[in-house]
């Protein structure tokens, strides 16, 4: 298929989400909008996730903790003096943090310093580990989301601790999500399929022999940290301002448990999977609210368990893991040569391809 | 062209190489035979940085290249085909061989050397959007050694390319091999198949327990008594 032809097809679709988008903000209640606006974060932040699990295949386990990091600066900027005083009412806010805030107008500069600073702290954490082999990246991802969190319940005159920060500007809307959730998509699959991306899979592959070939594993590894590190400090950002209040609670480790079973459940290394399953996780989360409330059996009365719906998911996983192993996707791709010839509109055969793209 | 000298390595507490010196001219294909564990796959990691040394030098083109890291190594020129091999089996065919071009930026040299390599191996470009991981073990091997020659190298070093091959695929890697140098690269060849091996190389080299106990021409150590028993089969 020509490029041109593909570069058509994107446009019509992202012109088509752009009119559903706009219908939406307009005619969605406001929880009906507000399960739209998380699925468009979850994607976001599954697919930045995906990105060094499933493409690198190095198990990070600190995607919370990336979260936070953009929550917490989203939240430190955007939140009005007025409301700092208020708020603050422990300690006062640190200088300078305390007497500036950025107008609603800015709220792109605080998504991206969201993703900035978490783009920082993904590079801090991962200098030293992913020059190792093994599972060291694991324990330190997972150590550093809990760092963060004990930060966050300790630096008072920052984060204002478990208290949390209240009264934040509700700028996130549809636009700004599924934005977002495009552009990251956008991003990661070019990344994946440029050169580094041919090395970063290839290193998932198989890490001695991409070594030999010349690549440079840990920078490109850093890479894909850094990128995944940056998306998700990002969707934190969108998440916290979404809700507009945070606390240390909102990024516990229940969040990288949520993305990990997006990610494993849609196909590791899958955009297209991570996108489909942040979608059914988003609304099952929604649909299983019922086993959460009290029912009754006529005879017996069942009171509500809260975090009922995790063990739901949890058996999910576990079948899942059992029956269908590469999860739904695999690591199959969308793309529009594959919908032409689901359609019937041209046999493409598949072994006598012209090549398409650039050496 | 390459000059390895008083090579030792420590594998853990292991003493795997214990002072390996040898010399690749320039144009020659070089062989090292030896048994199981006698420190051929060793010496050849540790050339490319796979393996740090603990104490000897390496040159390449005259140029120290002790230690540095491999990347700055494959960069000069000198490529391994590791042993067993280690293609990526979620790759294409195609993507294959152009991560063997990885540190190259000129494009129409890929595109020509790819289709170098489809010459060299018909079979490959049968299977070029194919997953490496669903080609045949011999297939791979193909793959393995032209995914080599795309990184365009100086010297290309193979750690037994025959390995777990059938013989009449094992005759023709060898005969690629002898292609490829004629067209001017160097090779280094790790080899357990010591017959094959001797016949090709100009120079060749017998490892025993991490040290070179022998050195010759090819022919010389073909007809070497003490080679013939103990690697030829008498």
């Amino acid at each position: 298929m020509k490029r041109s032809t593909q570069v058509t097809l994107t446009s019509i679709s992202l012109l088509l989400l752009a009119a559903a988008i706009w219908w939406a903000s307009g005619n969605l209640n406001s929880y009906y909008s507000r399960v739209a606006n998380t699925a468009a974060i979850y994607i976001t932040a599954a697919v930045s996730f995906n990105l060094i699990n499933g493409v690198v295949g190095e198990l990070s386990l600190g995607p919370n903790g990336f979260m936070a990091l953009g929550g917490y600066t989203a939240a430190i900027l955007l939140l009005p003096v007025a409301q700092k005083e208020m708020v603050y009412f422990l300690e006062p806010m640190v200088w300078p943090l305390g007497s500036f805030s950025l107008p609603p107008q800015l709220f792109i500069v605080a998504l991206l310093a969201a993703g900035i600073i978490a783009g920082i702290g993904a590079f801090i954490v991962g200098w030293p580990c992913l020059r190792l082999k093994g599972d060291y990246l694991a324990i330190a991802t997972f150590g550093f989301g809990e760092i963060i969190i004990v930060l966050a319940n300790n630096l008072l005159s920052v984060t204002n601790g478990a208290l949390g920060i209240k009264g934040l500007p509700e700028l996130t809307n549809l636009w700004w999500t599924w934005g977002t959730a495009v552009v990251t998509i956008l991003v990661v699959k070019n990344l994946v399929n440029s050169t580094y991306g041919r090395a970063m899979r290839a290193i998932r592959d198989n890490e001695v022999a991409a070594e030999a070939m010349g690549i440079n594993v840990t920078k490109t590894k850093m890479i894909a940290f850094v990128v995944s590190g940056f998306f998700g400090g990002v969707s934190g950002a969108l998440l916290t301002i979404l809700i507009s209040t945070i606390s240390p609670t909102l990024f516990m480790f229940t969040m990288t448990f949520n993305l990990l079973i997006i990610i494993v459940l849609g196909g590791l290394g899958s955009i297209t999977g991570s996108v489909l399953t942040a979608i059914i996780f988003t609304v099952l989360q929604e649909l299983l609210r019922t086993v959460e409330a009290p029912f009754s059996l006529g005879f017996i009365q069942l009171p509500g368990v809260p975090g009922m719906r995790m063990v739901v998911f949890s058996a999910l996983l576990v079948v899942l893991m059992l029956y269908y192993r590469k999860g739904i996707c695999g690591s199959w791709e969308f793309s529009w040569e594959w919908l032409l010839r689901k359609l019937g509109r041209k046999e493409v055969d598949q072994w006598n391809q012209p090549m398409q793209d650039q050496y | 062209m390459l000059k390895v000298e008083n090579l030792e390595v420590y594998y853990g507490g292991i003493h795997a190489l214990k002072g390996v010196s040898l010399e690749v001219q320039s144009g020659q294909v070089v062989s090292l035979v030896g048994a199981n564990g006698a420190g051929k796959s060793t010496t050849l990691r540790s050339i490319l940085g796979l393996v740090k040394a603990t104490s000897g030098s390496i040159l390449f083109n005259g140029e120290e290249i002790t230690n540095l890291p491999t990347h700055e190594i494959v960069k000069r020129g000198l490529l391994l085909s590791p042993e067993g091999r280690h293609i990526f089996p979620n790759l294409s065919v195609r993507e294959n061989l152009l991560i063997g071009a990885y540190l190259r930026k000129d494009s129409p040299g890929i595109a020509k050397d790819m289709d170098q390599v489809y010459q060299l191996f018909p079979r490959l470009r049968e299977r070029l959007y194919q997953k490496g991981g669903t080609l045949s073990g011999g297939e791979q091997q193909m793959l393995a050694i032209g995914r080599a020659l795309m990184g365009r190298p100086k010297l290309l070093a193979l750690d037994e390319p025959s390995l777990g091959l059938a013989p009449l695929l094992v005759k023709e890697v060898f005969a690629v091999l002898q292609e490829i140098n004629r067209a001017g690269t160097t090779i280094l060849l790790v080899e357990q198949n010591a017959a094959s091996a001797l016949k090709i190389a100009q120079q060749a080299y017998v490892l025993e327990t991490g040290r070179i106990v022998l050195a010759g021409s090819g022919s010389d150590l073909l007809n070497n008594k003490k080679v013939r028993q103990a690697y030829l089969g008498g």
